[in-house]
């Protein structure tokens, strides 16, 4: 005994458990268990102290080279951005963070009123009717919401462009084999064109590299041939943006991550998604309403909970249970902080440094960026493709995949993305170093 | 947990309440300088794109947004303020150092597109972990990306059907479950597309076996089981069980929300499942955070691999980690999610296991069982039992009794919530009436333990007396009873100005 | 006991038909109601739809529960009570009167003989009751 160091049973404790129970061993309450089964070997090392386990960790981070390290070119959907201090302070507090799910909420109104002002403020910025508590992330997001698209049209067949981020089509991909979905993958400028017999078209705006898209035109071809429209949007965008609920889309998806969350190597992120009123008992995941309590003080409480699967089993809008509840605090904590002046002030010096840098890379021979008009990201196209990428690595510089890796009809090329926290010098060492790279004799200074 | 607001702003607010909302506190001109600049680039975004719509985000100082989140936050019960009895959710203790690892830049601060050769510690971080929970499990392989355990059995299940069409096995639509599962469990099937059948327990709180094999077939999938069940009992024909399903050519799926029970003192490999999920929020003392995030990483058997998710982390002759996709793993279902997992929430689990070791584990298991037979010893006088076996780390009652009496599970809960507690499981799992599910962990002191039952002995006498003074609880709680009826009928989902 | 009015005919599912020549109103009993909880949205077939005896026409839901309505009867809507749409708690309160739900156009006079008498009713849920413990 003893081995567990958060425990607090003393001996004697155990002792008078036992007890009261009337038996002398925790083996006794085990005879269900198959006897060869039992008290197995689980292979684990003995255990550490506090000290020792926090030098381990260290010692494992340490082989990591993070983002802040040297020029960080990396991005969409998951985006390195400014995190105010006050940030994590808040949202990472005990009482949220050790919370448990609402579901008594007298004592929960914490989490719940947060959630509720998450939900408003997503609104807001995506002119969405309604937004819901959160999805595990933006790919399961979009997954959802075509769920969602065919049980609303009764429709089998989902058509998306093939300008969504790359792990978002593939996890659709996954989620389509179940209801056995046809889900077809065209450019987003043939989208309108392939609405017949849709349940959705899903268009990306900004798409994966950047590039701004005529989100009207592909609603109207949707709602014209009797389906819906899904628009896979980025948070920062629509500062700036005409937002999805401005431009006829129907359900909104995205990945919040943007929103104050860590890197965090790709998880635990924030999957957006909001809908029309009309929409929302299709809608899945958590939601939060406002009520009354008995007193008529005002409060909140989980709603239009028949939706899941707590309460309809197999015929749920989903499984989902478990949500990302801390990212929707945390991204409403940020939001709260930074409000409409910093928020467009960040997604302004993304999308400067972004014309900036593209402008001067464009002047070296042999390069091509594009296609225009974009936001804060685009693509670069160079002789050496998608091993751009490896090169810039051996000069401490950090770019995205290569383009023809995930996505066919695009080229090839890598993804530059700037934020608010590319400086100048980031900038003139990524042009630095394109510019050896590409050089076929030696370039005047410009 | 005060019955007032013990802090007031001034603001006004539409309704009483005991905190403004944001948009309440806001005022035009009122902000912080978190980030200043870029105006330059107004001038770049085409008109036809740029937003007209307006953007009404409230506009506050920071002062007041501490203040705001400060107030929310003491509203909350939680683990760090206080003991939560609810079963099949393990709320033991979240370790601090857990959290700090999870923050160290080397692991909060790198990007999923980064080259593997740049995360070398996250890559080993994850290997270690599939390492140590398939030793747990007793099963081969893991991937850790689910990002819940309704997400492990969304995954699984499309493993199954992957793996019986890769045996021309085309025919099977049907997944079985107890009628004591988790609704996530037939949600999750149904996402795959299959059918549902459900098969009833028997007086002994098992999985009734002729009933499962009445409803075994060639058309089954699988059948999904949670051991110990979600009234806390260990599974008496397990064996037994797993062997019928894979008589009849079907895989058997564990659901792994009770891990804690498990812990030394048997692995689901052994017992004959083909693979179990873990909820390493429960399990592995990850915060629940308010409902998320946590994560669900799946274990499976050699025969499942091939059909794992990607991408996959493995480790090359030489020690080096790396991200495999689907080119080296043909037969893989494909990504159920962009990156690697819950990253985040994984380090902390693998902190936790890496501090209390094999022995650590071995007495959680023990001491968690422990704690939940002799709360029942406590509480067996005061309430109905629903079984008459020993469970393991939690356990189910009955307010049966005080129901006839006048007063219902619902009504218990919220008089605890009166008592300082936050209230156990009501009326699940389905098949006992008036349920009340306790699973106390091995983090709770004895005395807190001691305190919990006499909170619920006091109440049952109450009830046995005066029944209808607990139809108004909660009346100590930062708010009384909610008004449910009304949020569903008239959803109000968002702040709109009145 | 929950009222079970005498000039109506039942379903297992608890549903209840009041006959009118061709026509029949469907809504869902007394008990019903009770077991469900106050109700708060119901989703019920447009005009022009299809109904078949046994299968799903619409779901009724509470706070904790939904539940499926079944068609005591087959044929085509001829009215669906927009009134109970805007105001789920008719439902509760006159689940014979102004909470019914559907005028259906009866396609099979026989399917009436299926259907159970108030008495089989009374004892169909007394024997629920007894089941769950009530």
């Amino acid at each position: 005994m003893g081995q567990n160091p958060y425990s607090p049973h003393t001996d004697a404790d155990r002792a008078a458990m036992l007890a009261r129970i009337g038996i002398k061993s925790v083996d006794e309450l085990l005879e269900a268990v198959p006897k060869d089964a039992r008290g197995p070997a689980m292979g684990v090392p003995a255990g550490l102290s506090e000290l020792e386990v926090q030098a381990h960790m260290e010692r494992i981070a340490a082989l990591d080279r993070t983002a802040s390290a040297g020029p960080f070119f990396i991005g969409g959907p998951v985006q390195r951005r400014y995190i105010p201090a006050a940030v994590p302070v808040l949202a990472l507090r005990g009482e949220f963070l050790t919370a448990y799910t609402p579901y008594q909420p007298e004592v929960s109104q914490g989490t719940l009123q947060a959630i509720w002002e998450y939900q408003s403020l997503l609104s807001e910025l995506l002119a969405m009717d309604v937004v819901n508590s959160s999805m595990y992330e933006g790919s399961t997001a979009v997954a959802e919401a075509a769920l969602m698209a065919v049980r609303l049209t009764g429709r089998k067949r989902v058509v998306v462009a093939n300008e969504v981020f790359s792990q978002f089509r593939q996890t659709l991909a996954t989620y389509a084999k179940g209801p056995e979905l046809e889900v077809v993958a065209v450019p987003t400028r043939e989208l309108a064109a392939n609405a017949t017999d849709a349940a959705c078209l899903i268009v990306q705006h900004p798409d994966a590299f950047g590039t701004l898209v005529d989100v009207r035109a592909v609603a109207d071809a949707a709602h014209a041939a009797g389906g819906l429209c899904v628009q896979v949007t980025e948070p920062h965008a629509n500062a700036l943006l005409e937002p999805p609920g401005a431009l006829g889309v129907d359900i909104v998806v995205g990945e919040g991550q943007p929103l104050g969350i860590p890197l965090s190597f790709g998880g635990p992120h924030l999957g957006i998604m909001g809908c029309r009123d009309a929409l929302v008992r299709q809608m899945p995941g958590r939601i939060v309403g406002q009520t009354v309590d008995a007193s008529g003080t005002r409060g909140f409480v989980n709603t239009l909970q028949t939706r899941e699967q707590h309460i309809r089993r197999e015929k749920a809008t989903s499984n989902i249970c478990t949500n990302e509840a801390i990212a929707a605090i945390t991204a409403s904590v940020y939001l709260s902080l930074m409000g409409p002046a910093s928020l467009r002030a960040a997604a302004r010096i993304g999308v400067a440094r972004a014309h900036a840098l593209a402008t001067r890379l464009a002047r070296l021979p042999d390069v091509s960026i594009g296609p225009a008009p974009f936001f804060d990201r685009f693509a670069l196209r160079t002789p050496l493709g998608g091993e751009l990428r490896t090169a810039l690595l051996a000069d401490g510089i950090l770019v995205g995949e290569g383009i023809g890796l995930h996505y066919t009809g695009c080229g090839d090329g890598v993804t530059i993305q700037c934020t608010e926290l590319t400086t100048e010098a980031d900038v003139d060492a990524l042009v630095a170093a394109v510019e050896r790279m590409t050089a076929r004799r030696p370039v005047a200074a410009s | 947990m005060s019955g007032r607001v013990l802090f007031e702003t001034g603001t006004k607010t539409a309704l009483p309440a005991l905190e403004p909302l944001l948009f309440e506190l806001q005022r035009s001109g009122r902000a912080g300088r978190h980030v200043r600049g870029g105006d330059e680039a107004d001038a770049l975004i085409p008109p036809a794109f740029a937003r007209r719509a307006s953007l009404p985000l409230p506009e506050l100082s920071e002062p007041q947004v501490v203040r705001h989140y400060t107030h929310l936050a003491q509203l909350n019960y939680s683990v760090d303020a206080g003991m939560y009895p609810l079963g099949s959710c393990t709320m033991k203790y979240n370790p601090k150092i857990n959290d700090r690892a999870a923050s160290l830049p080397g692991f909060a601060d790198i990007h999923p597109h980064q080259p593997d050769e740049t995360v070398q510690g996250a890559l080993r971080l994850l290997y270690e972990l599939q390492e140590l929970l398939a030793g747990i499990s007793g099963m081969d392989h893991v991937t850790l990306q689910p990002a819940a355990g309704a997400h492990a059995e969304f995954t699984a299940i499309l493993m199954f059907k992957a793996y019986h069409e890769s045996r021309g096995d085309t025919k099977r639509r049907r997944v079985i479950v107890p009628d004591s599962a988790h609704g996530t469990n037939p949600a999750s099937a149904a996402m795959c597309g299959f059918d549902v059948t459900t098969v009833k327990s028997d007086a002994r709180g098992n999985v009734d076996i002729d009933a499962l094999k009445a409803a075994l077939g060639d058309d089954v999938v699988g059948f999904m089981l949670t051991n110990p069940n979600t009234l806390g009992l260990f599974e008496e024909r397990v064996r037994e069980v797993c062997d019928a399903v894979h008589k009849a050519g079907g895989l058997v799926y564990g659901d792994g929300a009770n891990m804690n029970a498990l812990l030394g003192v048997a692995r689901p490999g052994d017992l004959g499942f083909d693979c179990v999920h873990i909820n390493v929020h429960k399990t592995f003392s990850t915060p629940h955070g308010a409902g998320g995030p946590g994560a669900g990483p799946l274990c499976v058997k050699q025969h499942l691999e091939p059909f794992l998710p990607v991408p996959r982390i493995v480790k090359d002759g030489a020690g080096v980690y790396r991200r495999e996709t689907t080119t080296e793993h043909p037969r893989s279902i494909g990504r159920i999610r962009s990156f690697v997992g819950n990253f985040g929430v994984l380090v902390r689990a693998y902190t936790y296991i890496r501090t209390l070791g094999e022995e650590g584990l071995v007495e959680t298991g023990r001491d968690a069982i422990l704690a939940a037979n002799y709360l029942l010893a406590l509480l067996r006088g005061a309430y109905e039992v629903a079984y008459e076996r020993s469970p393991m780390h939690e356990f189910v009652l009955s307010a049966a009794k005080q129901k006839r009496q006048g007063a219902n599970g619902l009504d218990i809960a919220k008089a605890l919530i009166d008592e300082g507690f936050h209230p156990p499981t009501v009326y699940f799992p389905l098949i006992v009436p008036e349920a009340l599910m306790i699973e106390p962990t091995e983090t709770e002191p004895k005395e807190t333990l001691d305190a919990f039952a006499d909170a619920l002995i006091r109440i049952a006498k109450r009830i046995e007396t005066d029944p209808k003074s607990v139809h108004d609880a909660p009346v100590k709680a930062p708010l009384r009873r909610l008004d449910e009826v009304a949020a569903a009928r008239k959803p109000v989902l968002r702040y709109r100005p009145t | 006991m929950s009222s079970v009015p005498d000039d109506l005919r039942y379903s297992k599912e608890h549903e209840w038909v009041r006959v009118d020549g061709d026509t029949a109103v469907v809504g869902i009993t007394a008990f019903a109601q009770e077991q469900l909880g106050d109700v708060v949205f119901v989703e019920l077939p447009e005009k022009g739809a299809r109904v078949r005896q046994h299968s799903s026409l619409g779901v009724v839901e509470s706070v904790k529960a939904a539940s499926d309505v079944y068609a005591p009867i087959s044929g085509e809507v001829l009215e669906r009570n927009v009134k109970v749409i805007e105001s789920p708690e008719l439902v509760n309160a006159q689940p014979y009167g102004d909470g019914w739900m559907v005028k259906v156009r009866l396609a099979d006079k026989g399917e009436l003989g299926a259907l159970l008498s108030p008495d089989a009713y009374r004892s169909h849920i007394g024997e629920e009751s007894a089941a769950a413990g009530d």
